[in-house]
């Protein structure tokens, strides 16, 4: 069973449909109350902002939940913000994340690129993963935000994409992972992502 | 690359999609989610829902509709139509929205672009503006003015400091309809659209006024758009989101091929 986090997230329900209509069984979780030995993956969605959902998670349990069950082995997939607050940092209300990657989450600054980074873009893998898989290298999905994943173990980037700089858009290893883009708007091969995430070493 | 985007632009009257000619008189031309996933399938980029009853109509209702459509649309789409408060936000974004767009309560409280923005991020605000050209004595454009309500009310703010001072705020995009322009088929208001791209750093969404398929070019290239807006051209056959895409490519306009 797929747990999607349920911490106010505005995307929430188009993560949550998604996993549904690939035919996976989901539960919402919005407190350590939920925790259930049946959640054998977890998804992280996210939009908005970086205090606003980390104070949330941490005063309804979630981020302990979360670094607990990441320990406990299950995988984790973040997905836009909800990548960015697998991170330690985000300069987005100078907050405290999960720290479960190591590295920070800048603001963009180049003055010649809009902000936010909105629309279509490409990526680019840079490492071999299951989340790729069935996916054309440099195929587009769709991003919007103004923060951007800033690893420091190059390890920990799985593809890159070019928005005046480039930026880690998949970032991760084989348990926690996250991704910038919204898979679940970024029609077939989103969709796909999503699935490789959620059978990957069975559900 | 960041591609350019094309977004249909689909009215919503009543539950029904609808379309206005200068924002009038209205043609009901579908269901607002089984068009949205026709042009989904046809490659569009992004859509935007304009709900003109929003304001007249109950809050369930207006969300039962956003639902559907969140139920058979893969790619994001923005609702706008009277958004008075931050709780709209929420209650839109929870439905499936994945942006909201503020017209004329963001003219009368500008604040609440920045609350939104506080809560959701910046990049879930877009501000509807609707422009009309100022003419001096010769007959040339010296300003745009912005209106509200549908078109109905001048507000006397300029367009670009209005624009910029949004994006201050915590607008994370901009809709920019042009009045005049809108329904005509004549092209976009391209040195509007242009004035924008430059004197503002978020993405300026171009509207009103494709007739034909050069007009689009032209606005990428001579306005600067990142993103075009067609609404008639599509809605009455005239043109398939993968013709235009087609056209586009062949005059180096960088966008997404399905």
């Amino acid at each position: 069973m797929i747990g999607i986090i349920d911490y106010g997230a505005g995307n929430l329900h188009s993560v949550l449909k998604a996993i549904k209509q690939l035919g996976y069984e989901t539960k919402l979780i919005s407190g350590n109350s939920d925790h259930t030995d049946e959640i054998t993956k977890i998804i992280l969605p996210g939009v908005g902002n970086a205090k606003v959902a980390m104070d949330v998670l941490y005063s309804t349990g979630l981020s302990d939940y979360l670094k607990e069950r990441v320990s406990a082995g299950i995988p984790l997939l973040g997905i836009c913000l909800g990548m960015q607050l697998l991170l330690e940092t985000s300069e987005e209300g100078n907050v405290l994340c999960l720290g479960l990657l190591k590295g920070a989450v800048p603001e963009f600054t180049d003055e010649s690129e809009k902000i936010p980074h909105m629309g279509w873009n490409q990526v680019k893998d840079t490492q071999s993963h299951f989340l790729f898989e069935n996916i054309p290298d440099e195929t587009d999905f769709y991003f919007v935000h103004s923060y951007f994943a800033k690893p420091e173990l190059q390890e920990d980037i799985l593809g890159a994409t070019n928005y005046g700089i480039h930026f880690a858009s998949v970032i991760g290893n084989s348990q926690v992972m996250g991704v910038q883009f919204h898979p679940e708007k970024s029609g077939k091969y989103g969709i796909q992502l999503l699935d490789n995430f959620c059978k990957q070493g069975g559900i | 690359m960041l591609r350019k985007r094309i977004v249909p632009a689909i009215d919503v009257l009543n539950d029904q999609a609808v379309k206005y000619v200068q924002f009038r008189n209205p043609t009901i031309i579908g269901d607002p989610a089984e068009l949205g996933k026709k042009y989904t399938e046809d490659g569009a980029d992004e859509l935007i829902y304009l709900d003109t009853t929003a304001s007249l109509k109950n809050q369930d209702l207006k969300l039962e509709w956003i639902q559907r459509v969140a139920e058979q649309v893969n790619i994001p789409f923005s609702v706008i139509g009277g958004v008075r408060t931050v709780e709209d936000f929420k209650n839109l974004l929870r439905a499936g929205a994945d942006k909201v767009g503020v017209n004329s309560a963001a003219v009368m409280r500008p604040e609440l672009l920045k609350e939104a923005a506080d809560i959701y991020g910046k990049q879930c605000v877009v501000l509807g503006l609707d422009a009309m050209p100022i003419y001096d004595d010769k007959g040339e454009i010296v300003r745009w003015e912005v209106y509200t309500h549908s078109g109905h009310e001048k507000t006397g703010l300029d367009v670009v400091e209005w624009a910029q001072q949004a994006a201050d705020l915590g607008a994370g995009e901009i809709i920019c309809t042009s009045i005049h322009k809108d329904g005509m088929k004549n092209g976009y208001d391209v040195e509007l659209i242009k004035l924008l791209s430059e004197k503002v750093n978020i993405p300026i969404i171009a509207s009103g006024g494709a007739g034909k398929i050069e007009h689009i070019e032209e606005v990428f290239s001579k306005g600067k758009a990142d993103a075009a807006l067609v609404a008639s051209m599509i809605h009455y056959g005239d043109y398939t989101i993968g013709e235009i895409k087609s056209y586009l490519q062949t005059k180096n306009v960088n966008v997404r091929l399905i």
